[in-house]
């Protein structure tokens, strides 16, 4: 066990934690519900990973990703928003057409070792000690990109003019309408944002973080697990990329502790007999299950959180919001 | 004079819609799923009949379709209740193999000694797999009622919690012999076949159809009951449609989110302990494949009426049996996604009615 391995890997795999979350919160924000994450990122992982097979080349890989998310989220965008579906039975099905489509397309892609996104050193600053070499050395360029979109969707969300039609049209739609906003055109881009999002995650974990496509363990949950994290950041970024770092420090905490004889001078149980490690393997949904219900708590205190028109389709002419 | 494409608001649904809408949503998703199955180099139509000779071919088989339509049966029953409340519960899968765990311990403990008659040993289990069932609904219930919670992420994570409990029982404590499951269950722990009768009914050799079938048709009646006749299940239905009206009508919005969720629970709970009590034998890793999500969209298929919940598992069931044979395996995922998808879709038809109307052009 080292703690500068675990800050390292962690923070590589909060990273794709951070994208699939902050994507949905753009989504939240703006009024829908979209549950469908697990279905996006196992599509873009997929996609990442064949298309990078097919042109040999990894960033056209990471584009194709980025846009079958997109595309793959429109279709919960026209249910919702203007067939007036209920965005959690339709998110539902978008886990299942995603992940269907996934393990369909993705057939035969086992074993195959396209080109990968490499990764990189920030000069100067991974010589900072201990900080240096867990956050700034050997990470792909996408980790580094998430250090800079965190603070950059918080301004964009919070001060910008087209941030604040966003939560207009998340928070009183048809306010928003009124003024000349187009609520059903910035539903639209928000969810296709994402899934474009999702799809980026996909495709950091199958050419990136943990390479390989192996049908759907290849996500193994993490999209639900990033729908978690919106509620438990209360919809803003910061907290996003705070949770899935941790979670993704947690994840390596608990490979490691499998290795070793002794810990803290005590005979390791999970040595001894390594079926104990199935507890070990429950405890992030654990953790996510406790994390919601003090987020939750929070949200139901302050009465504020969640956008108000979240999951409530806007039909235009019609009383109410 | 042009035509146009008129929508207007529905003031009344006609009953033969939304029954026309589901089997409209079938047929559209097969012909999708089929041209995504060309382009990925399949015979769609050969895949068809195919799937029709593995599915109804003969009584060997469809009796095959049956046994697999069982927990489909038990388990969409089980999320009507939920989902008619709005409470998503798609915990389902978890609180299957929960109640596969409770009914295994009644026999790999085992609570009550194996030389019991039959019908006390198979009715622990049924108790024994509700219970463990029922508690693993009764968590996100409860959280949801007194904290909030979102049910969907907390049924979901109670899903992956649970298959490694059930791991460590199954590679560490009940494990045969090192090998990845336990021993069989003793004889008296399995449900009745009708192959058990083959010696009295030559018909009936080899056929594998047991007794959880019966459930699944018990717990659709009951619930039909409860949503038609009972004061429950009124109260159930008005929280769904308008949960404002029923906290004015004073009626306990925590308490019926706290019981559906339990009893929604226990009914997939039964559904574990019928499939490895009828069919497996044993508590292993594998014992379902994704049961508990499929149940999802028969429930909504099937619009929530339970009875209509018992055809539409059977065709279910034949894409999971084809969907063994067939590849690539994805296929049968993508088709009940298509057919989600399109269900949804099509419902806006119950809302809006689309006309053609002659438009005078000098006027417009």
């Amino acid at each position: 066990m080292n703690l500068e391995i675990i800050l390292h890997s962690g923070i590589a795999t909060g990273s794709v934690l951070l994208f699939a979350a902050i994507g949905e919160i753009f989504a939240e924000r703006s009024g829908i519900l979209n549950l469908g994450v697990e279905g996006m990122m196992l599509l873009g992982a997929m996609a990442g990973f064949g298309t990078s097979l097919a042109t040999d080349s990894a960033w056209v890989g990471l584009g194709v990703a980025i846009l079958a998310g997109g595309l793959l989220s429109l279709a919960h965008g026209l249910v919702t928003i203007h067939f007036q579906a209920d965005q959690v039975v339709s998110g539902l099905s978008l886990t299942f057409l995603g992940t269907g489509l996934a393990l369909v397309l993705g057939e035969g892609l086992t074993g195959q070792t396209p080109p990968l996104l490499l990764d990189y050193n920030i000069p100067l600053l991974e010589s900072i000690p201990f900080l240096g070499p867990a956050l700034f050395k050997d990470h792909g360029l996408l980790v580094y990109a998430g250090y800079l979109f965190v603070p950059l969707s918080w301004f964009y969300i919070n001060k910008t003019r087209p941030g604040l039609h966003l939560r207009a049209v998340g928070e009183k739609p048809a306010a928003a309408d009124s003024v000349g906003v187009n609520v059903y055109g910035l539903r639209y881009l928000y969810v296709f944002v994402g899934g474009c999002l999702a799809g980026l995650a996909g495709a950091m974990i199958s050419l990136s973080v943990a390479p390989g496509w192996y049908s759907s363990q290849t996500t193994s949950g993490q999209g639900w697990i990033a729908i978690a994290l919106v509620i438990f950041a209360q919809w803003n970024p910061f907290r996003a990329a705070l949770g899935g770092y941790l979670f993704g420090m947690l994840r390596r905490l608990i490979l490691d502790l499998q290795g070793p004889k002794l810990l803290f001078g005590l005979v390791n149980p999970l040595y001894i007999n390594s079926n104990y490690s199935f507890f070990l393997k429950m405890t992030p949904y654990v953790l996510t299950i406790i994390a919601l219900i003090f987020g939750s708590r929070a949200i139901a205190k302050k009465r504020a959180g969640s956008p108000s028109a979240l999951g409530i389709p806007y039909i235009r002419g019609e009383r109410g919001q | 004079m042009a035509i146009r494409l008129k929508i207007e608001q529905r003031v009344e649904v006609p009953k033969w819609l939304p029954p026309a809408t589901s089997v409209g949503s079938v047929v559209a998703a097969f012909i999708l799923g089929g041209l995504v199955f060309k382009f990925v180099g399949g015979k769609p139509l050969q895949a068809l009949s195919f799937f029709y000779q593995a599915v109804f071919g003969s009584w060997g088989v469809f009796s095959d379709t049956l046994v697999k339509a069982t927990p489909l049966i038990i388990i969409g029953v089980a999320c009507a209740i939920a989902f008619k409340m709005r409470l998503w519960n798609i915990g389902a899968e978890g609180q299957f193999y929960a109640g596969a765990f409770g009914a295994s311990m009644v026999v790999l403990i085992p609570i009550i000694p194996l030389d019991s008659p039959k019908f006390v040993v198979i009715g622990l289990m049924m108790i024994m797999g509700m219970i463990f069932g029922g508690i693993w609904g009764f968590i996100p219930g409860y959280l949801k009622a007194k904290y909030k919670v979102n049910e969907i992420i907390t049924t979901l994570m109670l899903n992956y919690i649970i298959i490694n409990w059930n791991n460590f029982w199954i590679f560490d404590q009940w494990s045969d012999r090192g090998f990845q499951m336990t021993a069989t269950f003793n004889r008296v722990a399995w449900l009745p076949r009708l192959a058990d009768y083959a010696k009295e009914i030559k018909a009936f050799s080899g056929v594998t159809l047991h007794l959880g079938v019966i459930f699944g048709i018990v717990a659709a009646i009951v619930v039909w009951w409860i949503f038609r006749y009972s004061r429950w299940g009124y109260e159930i239905k008005l929280i769904g449609d308008n949960p404002n009206a029923a906290k004015y009508a004073g009626i306990n919005i925590s308490k019926n989110i706290i019981l559906a969720m339990t009893f929604s629970g226990a009914l997939a709970g039964l559904a574990g302990m019928s499939e490895i009590s009828g069919v497996v034998h044993r508590l292993q890793e594998s014992i379902s494949p994704g049961y508990g999500f499929t149940g999802i969209i028969v429930a909504w298929l099937a619009k929530l009426n339970p009875f209509a919940i018992i055809p539409v598992s059977v065709l279910f069931a034949g894409l999971i049996v084809a969907g063994r044979e067939i590849q690539p395996a994805g296929l049968s995922f993508l088709l009940q996604g298509i057919i989600l998808f399109m269900l949804i879709s099509s419902d806006v038809l119950l809302r809006y009615k689309i006309r053609f109307v002659q438009v005078d052009e000098e006027k417009v």
